[in-house]
């Protein structure tokens, strides 16, 4: 007899696979598009630091990248922290879909 | 062949959690439980045991220990009473969702307000829907013979469900009675070797617990733990058969008194069924056909085997030692919920009685059986829900 699918369920909803994490895009959450303004970035990594979601994208040499945006929520804590070039930010928010 | 003793409730469980020898048990005291586990520590530091005492803030600290060393792979037991049940409320549902074998004594005690610190169930009624399987003690007999068995049901590979094992604050806790222990190395050999389930200790096979679960799959992971409960009465039935050969003991789903050829029946769980027989036996020696029937596995409730067992009386008093303020008692609402299957339905009275450990005296068991004769007699119902032995 075949199972049904709810009888199929890992028992205790265990997740018996490591790093299925990354499979959950949380970029859908976002309702604010963090920018990267990259004349104004001195490479000083606090974003990549604060990031809660590991969504800062870092190049081989070390250098900062793109935002990866399948996971990044919009919370803005990186342009918060953004210390910029002379008073210019290198992360703005912007409202998403504008 | 065991040895005959006379303990308390007390330490009949906490000796059966010594012959089992957890790996964990993570505990906060509390009155009533509190000289249970106060005696299993004492077993740990003695050496007489090898279990990690885990000595917590608060009973919602022990649940989440217990948990935590539950899914690394470890049998785990605490024990509890009242406010702390209640404060491990919300761990309650997650031990049961993840489908962890803890086992607990459960020392029954009324909740605040009024602040009391006596026997009743209103702390086990409160976790009755918390997917926990719940069994109900009458005596410190039934009490240690109950917490083995819920290791074996607990950890049966098609269950893998906690277990409340209750037993009435102080009229069982407190008080010393005839027991009989079962030999060290027999209770080992009932119980067995724990077997692990995707424990988190296992570091080559990294797993996740507690996953985040919205409207896709939270509802069929429901369907799948009610499922799980349609299991638990056959397995308790192999384990109480297995345990009957050892010990000559025998253990059902709920125990039935003089009930065969009775007319009218008295349902009422842990010690107040002693008394109520006691009564019942003087009623039948007047000719009076009037029968026990006494709850033993409470979760998952029986419904089809306890509608079976009463299909013949005519009249039921269902007696709670627990309130649902503005609601009918919950163990009459169970009843009446198996009554509904069968095709001629007897009268029903519910009865509150024995909040905060007021006494359930012979008196009381004999108003109730006058009120089932002539019940029975007329099938007409004056009041379905009353509270008896109150100070009027």
């Amino acid at each position: 007899m075949s199972k049904k699918y709810w009888e199929t369920l890992p028992q205790g909803s265990v997740v018996l696979e490591a790093g299925s994490s990354a499979k959950f895009k949380t970029g859908g959450w976002r309702s604010m598009r963090p920018k990267w303004i990259e004349e104004n970035c001195i490479q000083c990594m606090f974003c990549w630091m604060y990031c809660p979601d590991m969504s800062v994208k870092v190049t081989a040499e070390g250098k900062r990248a793109e935002f990866d945006y399948d996971y990044c929520k919009g919370c803005g804590i990186c342009a918060l922290e953004c210390p910029g070039k002379k008073g210019n930010k290198a992360i703005v928010m912007e409202e998403e879909g504008k | 062949m065991g040895k005959i003793v006379a303990v308390t409730g007390n330490e009949a469980c906490a000796q059966a959690l010594k012959q089992i020898n957890p790996d964990v048990c993570a505990a906060y005291p509390i009155t009533p439980a509190t000289d249970l586990m106060q005696r299993f520590s004492g077993f740990v530091n003695d050496g007489k045991v090898d279990t990690e005492l885990v000595l917590v803030e608060s009973e919602h600290s022990a649940m989440s220990a217990c948990i935590g060393a539950a899914a690394a792979g470890g049998r785990v037991a605490t024990a509890t009473s009242s406010q702390g049940l209640a404060l491990m409320w919300e761990m309650l549902y997650i031990a049961a969702g993840t489908r962890l074998p803890i086992v607990m004594p459960l020392v029954n005690r009324a909740l605040s307000a009024p602040l009391n610190i006596h026997g009743d169930h209103s702390d086990g009624m409160g976790a009755r829907d918390t997917g926990w399987i719940q069994f109900y003690s009458e005596n410190a007999q039934e009490a240690y013979d109950n917490t083995i068995q819920a290791f074996r049901v607990a950890e049966h590979l098609d269950i893998r469900l906690p277990v409340i094992v209750c037993m009435d604050g102080f009229i069982v806790s407190h008080s010393i009675e005839r027991v009989e222990y079962i030999d060290d190395a027999d209770v080992k050999k009932f119980v067995g070797k724990f077997v692990a389930v995707n424990p988190l200790l296992d570091i080559d096979n990294p797993k996740s617990y507690g996953p985040l679960i919205l409207t896709d799959l939270y509802h069929e992971y429901k369907r799948a733990q009610h499922e799980v409960m349609t299991r638990v009465p056959k397995v308790v039935l192999e384990v109480a058969a297995e345990f009957e050969k050892m010990t000559g003991r025998r253990y059902g789903l709920f125990e039935t008194y003089r009930l065969e050829d009775a007319e009218m029946a008295v349902v009422v769980m842990s010690s107040a069924a002693g008394t109520t027989k006691d009564i019942i036996d003087q009623y039948r020696d007047r000719g009076v056909k009037i029968g026990l029937l006494k709850p033993r596995m409470f979760r998952p409730f029986p419904f089809a085997e306890i509608a079976n067992a009463l299909k013949h009386v005519k009249a039921i008093a269902v007696l709670d030692r627990a309130d649902s303020f503005g609601g009918m008692g919950p163990l009459y609402s169970e009843i009446a919920g198996a009554v509904m299957q069968m095709d001629t339905k007897p009268a029903m009275i519910n009865k509150i009685f024995g909040l905060g450990g007021r006494d359930y005296l012979p008196d009381q068991a004999e108003h109730v059986i006058d009120e089932l004769i002539t019940l029975a007699k007329t099938g007409k119902v004056q009041a379905v829900k009353e509270y008896i032995g109150v100070r009027e």
